[in-house]
């Protein structure tokens, strides 16, 4: 039956297939409004410097520019800042200074996309550069070069935050019997997602109603932010209506608000035209917020036998020129606390200090929850350490370290409450299905040969599904979020989210939840999200939160709408309400069969013969407050070859068995683990932003930010375990991101195995051939 | 902030006549000499299913069939294609018929925020032409210059497989 109607567990076909396939989607840059001008932006080729002047002449003077605008320009408007997400400022356009390269520093619109670009070219801007600082150890030096001139505070130092026992940690760490101490860098990378960001901005002079359609993961939290930023020129809630049509991925990138945004808006206030704003692709990759970038020094205390006993973990993060991370407000570190991993410490403490550097605004996710791939990568990187100090097999010291199946719920030293797993199920699936035992035995055989290959396991656990409202709100918005399910006359669906879809799949999964508790068709369900106009209030996707918290509002919302459904069905049924029961997805008179009503005989009675007394429709919204996050958690095994000559890492296998709890659509999961296999793979081996001592990027377009293509990606090799989270309606805990989390400490782990004979303890990733080759060049073994 | 009130459309630029035919559908359309054929598609023609990523022929979202061939719009001249054939996304399907790698597509979970989709059905096309039954390694250099930052490419290249398989068994039955 669940088949038959595509309820949870059904990997029903995706619905919002039919439109992409046919090239008929309708992206940001697809949207096209009459009288529509279009904008672009002129940058900063300086990492820091002093703006003498700036002409504009020549660029308005270009037939089609109908304005510049400027930072200057923004001043009477109290525009030339805005607020950051995370209690700092940002500037949308620089009046004096620019503080790292690519920044904006002036906007120009045309008629048409290439005068403008025009437009653009013809700006002249005198600079004077500036001392540059982009190493953040060295910023918070004394004497460095201040970034923030802005700020009372004369130093780069943005916020200390710890957590956890400092003293017994210490202590700990003295009486240990064995300590291991890892520095680890995780490098800055960007999301890069195919489709790079934009808006189109229409401004109404006679109502005052603004309507954006704009790349955003967020549309709910962006009306409101808009509302604030711009709410003293008269831009006020309800009449803002901010569209987030079909995103070309996310992945974490299109949550902040750009600078480029606000000038569209004021570009199309400014000219009571429609305005479009698309970035480029060297924009978007050299000048929107950056993920990771974390200087990290990790060290575990453990006894001889390997039971591990302390964690101790102090961090520098550096966050480019703004504070303009995308955290919940509480935690300016995100989730890094989430670093004890799979393991029961009796002692942690974790302490991290935000930098500013003349870089872009840099911390929010690369598909990650706040982050929890810099604590995984952390914490698994440094089991292995810690395995090859005791010369222990990497899987065995995880086993008899793991938090046990029966512990949970259980309570993290650093304060989490994991709802539920069952860590040595997941890794022995694992190893099962690669065949840990003879891989081991192989490589010790082509180890004696002089041959290249590592198995690297990372057994990670991940927080997601932000959040409880006690200690999650992002600008003091609690991180709940909603759902609306209409169900009309004819027995079909209309439900709307307070979350949105880049391409996990919500039209169709949410429609499946649906299925499954109102016994409806999924078919027949209509899922529409992304319109502020239309939708509940709600947080948006990203963090892994749409199935935890989205999700869970969909089956309330859908549980309210059984129950009114329930006293209907006593009504058509001539019954006592407590006589009526649910069963194969309709209501029916106790142990009577024969006697039962639909769920489309049920609607259609809520509007033409609904009981006296009762309100007439069916339909009801669901705003839910979490309990609790899910943890997500998996084990995962890689084996790698190395080419002696070139240095280059093969994946030969990987084995990924995810345990995500109760899984909605298989088909859509697996998907989910591939992509984010992907762009764990990513980091691991190829990705990584660079800047030289001027603060000039390197690797800032496709042709130097190498994504995997078809010819690097293995071909992914799934599992799955199925332990259900005990606090969300449906038991599911998320899964867009596990993967991303899991991967690059496997991979990792695979190449220092490969070489640990050599005595290789860490490799800091990507872990690029060069970087290899100049080990084994090292070593006395490059062939 | 200076704004001028009467825009004028004029760039000074050269302009020049181009003759297309873009699935099957003959264009005559004046552009300037500088435009991308997929702003052509995009602008001029009002065919968004082609789309831009990187501007650097790197990650194939923009790719099409110029007389058969593949190549990234956005970085071929809109007058290079005169006096030629385009075929793009919106000329799979044919008569209300999805062609088979749509259908693969879509069958094989090949895609999930739709965006690379475009590029890579067009590529998928071009090879399926060229070689009915190829192998995965084949898929995979076929499609590595189109990036996919949502499915990690398996079931991409499932996808393909079903279109080819689904193909030939059409032709055997004709």
């Amino acid at each position: 039956m669940a088949t038959e109607i595509g309820g949870i567990g059904v990997s029903v076909k995706r619905k919002e297939d039919a439109r992409f396939i046919r090239g008929r989607g309708n992206y940001v840059d697809d949207v096209k409004l009459p009288g529509m001008l279009y904008m672009d932006i002129a940058r900063s080729p300086y990492a820091h410097a002093r703006i003498k002047s700036i002409d504009t002449s020549k660029a308005l003077a270009i037939p089609g520019v109908l304005a510049v605008i400027t930072g200057k320009d923004l001043v009477p408007l109290k525009l030339e800042w805005m607020p950051t997400l995370m209690s700092d400022k940002q500037m949308v356009l620089p009046t004096d200074t620019v503080l790292y390269q690519a920044q904006e520093v002036a906007a120009v619109v045309a008629t048409e996309r290439y005068i403008a670009a025009d437009g653009v070219a013809a700006i002249e801007v005198d600079y004077e550069p500036l001392p540059v600082v982009v190493d953040p150890i060295k910023a918070l030096l004394p004497g460095a070069t201040i970034v923030r001139e802005d700020r009372a505070q004369k130093d780069n130092h943005i916020w200390h935050w710890e957590v956890g026992d400092k003293a017994g940690t210490d202590k700990a760490f003295a009486d240990a019997e064995v300590v291991v101490k890892q520095d680890i860098y995780i490098p800055r990378i960007h999301v890069a997602s195919i489709e790079t960001c934009g808006m189109v901005a229409s401004f109404d002079k006679i109502n005052g109603k603004l309507t954006v359609w704009m790349t955003t993961q967020a549309p709910h939290a962006i009306r409101t932010v808009i509302a604030l930023v711009a709410g003293h020129l008269g831009l006020s809630e309800e009449r803002i209506r901010v569209i987030s049509p079909d995103i070309g991925g996310g992945f974490g990138g299109k949550v902040p608000v750009y600078p480029g945004y606000v000038l569209a808006i004021g570009a199309s206030v400014l000219t009571g035209h429609p305005v479009k704003w698309i970035e480029d692709r060297s924009e978007n990759i050299q000048a929107d917020s950056f993920a990771r970038d974390y200087h990290i020094t990790a060290e575990l205390a453990a006894k001889k036998d390997g039971t591990m006993q302390a964690l101790r973990v102090k961090t520098i993060a550096d966050h480019g020129a703004f504070d303009a991370a995308a955290n919940p407000s509480k935690f300016p570190a995100g989730l890094f606390h989430v670093v004890t991993g799979s393991y029961p410490f009796e002692k942690s403490f974790v302490e991290v200090d935000g930098a500013y550097t003349n870089k872009p605004p840099g911390g929010i996710a690369y598909r990650c929850s706040f982050r929890v791939t810099e604590a995984a990568f952390t914490i698994e990187r440094l089991v292995d350490v810690l395995a090859l100090e005791l010369k222990k097999d990497p899987a065995e010291l995880r086993m008899q370290n793991f938090i046990p199946p029966e512990a949970f719920p259980y309570k993290s030293v650093l304060g989490w409450e994991y709802d539920s797993g069952n860590y040595g199920r997941a890794l022995k699936l694992a190893m099962d299905k690669i065949g840990y035992a003879e891989l081991r035995k192989e490589q010790a055989a082509k180890r004696a040969k002089g041959e290249l290959m590592g198995i690297g396991i990372s057994s990670f656990t991940e927080i997601v599904g932000a959040g409880p409202s006690k200690h999650f709100d992002i600008l003091g918005i609690k991180m709940f979020d909603s759902a609306e399910i209409r169900v009309h006359p004819t027995g079909k669906a209309m439900v709307r989210l307070g979350v949105k879809s880049q391409g996990q799949g919500h039209e169709t999964t949410f429609a499946q939840i649906v299925a499954e508790e109102l016994g409806l068709p999924v078919g027949d369900i209509a899922v529409e999200e992304g319109d502020t106009d239309t939708a509940p209030y709600g947080l948006g996707t990203y963090a892994s939160r749409s199935t935890p918290v989205a999700g869970a509002a969909t089956a309330l919302a859908a549980r309210k709408i059984r129950e009114k459904a329930k006293l209907i069905a006593a009504h058509l049924l001539e019954a006592n309400p407590d006589d009526i029961e649910w069963k194969d997805y309709k209501f029916q008179v106790k142990g009577v069969p024969t006697k039962s009503k639909t769920m489309q005989e049920i609607a259609f009675a809520a509007y033409t013969n609904h009981p006296q007394g009762m309100e007439p429709g069916l339909e009801a919204v669901d705003y839910y407050d979490p309990p609790n996050l899910t943890y997500p958690f998996g084990s995962y095994i890689c084996v790698v070859d190395i080419d002696k000559g070139t240095g280059e890492v093969k994946i030969r296998r990987f084995v990924a068995v995810d345990d995500c709890g109760t899984i909605i659509n298989p088909m859509i999961v697996e998907g989910q683990v591939h992509g984010g296999l992907t762009m764990g793979l990513a980091p691991a081996l190829y990705e990584q932003i660079n800047y030289d001592d001027d603060g000039n990027i390197q690797g800032g377009n496709f042709m130097d930010y190498l994504l995997p293509t078809a010819m690097e990606t293995p071909n992914w090799e799934l599992g799955k375990t199925v332990t259900p989270s005990p606090h969300h309606p449906i038991g599911a805990k998320g899964v867009g991101e596990s993967a991303t989390v899991g991967a690059p400490a496997a991979i990792a782990n695979a190449v220092v195995d490969a070489l640990a004979h050599l005595g290789v303890r860490h490799i800091d990733i990507p872990i690029t051939p060069w970087k290899v080759q100049k080990i084994l060049k090292e070593n006395g073994v490059a062939e | 902030m200076a704004v001028q009130t009467a825009p004028a459309k004029t760039s000074g630029t050269t302009r020049m006549k181009v003759h297309v035919t873009v699935n099957g559908e003959a264009h005559d359309v004046e552009v300037e000499a500088r435009i991308l054929l997929v702003h052509l598609l995009r602008e001029n023609l009002g065919m968004t299913g082609t789309h831009i990523g990187c501007d650097t022929t790197n990650c194939g979202a923009c790719t099409v069939l110029l007389n058969g061939r593949p190549v990234k719009s956005c970085t071929v001249f809109a007058v290079q294609a005169d006096q030629m054939s385009v075929a793009t996304v919106e000329g799979l399907e044919k008569e209300g018929k999805l062609d088979p790698i749509q259908e693969g597509f879509h069958e094989e979970h090949g895609l999930q925020c739709g965006f690379c989709t475009p590029g890579m059905m067009i590529t998928a096309a071009a090879l399926l032409t060229a070689n009915p039954d190829p192998s995965e390694l084949q898929i995979r250099q076929a499609i590595s210059g189109n990036l996919c930052r949502c499915t990690g490419y398996v079931n991409i290249v499932k996808s393909i497989q079903y279109a080819a398989r689904k193909t030939r068994e059409t032709r055997k039955e004709a």
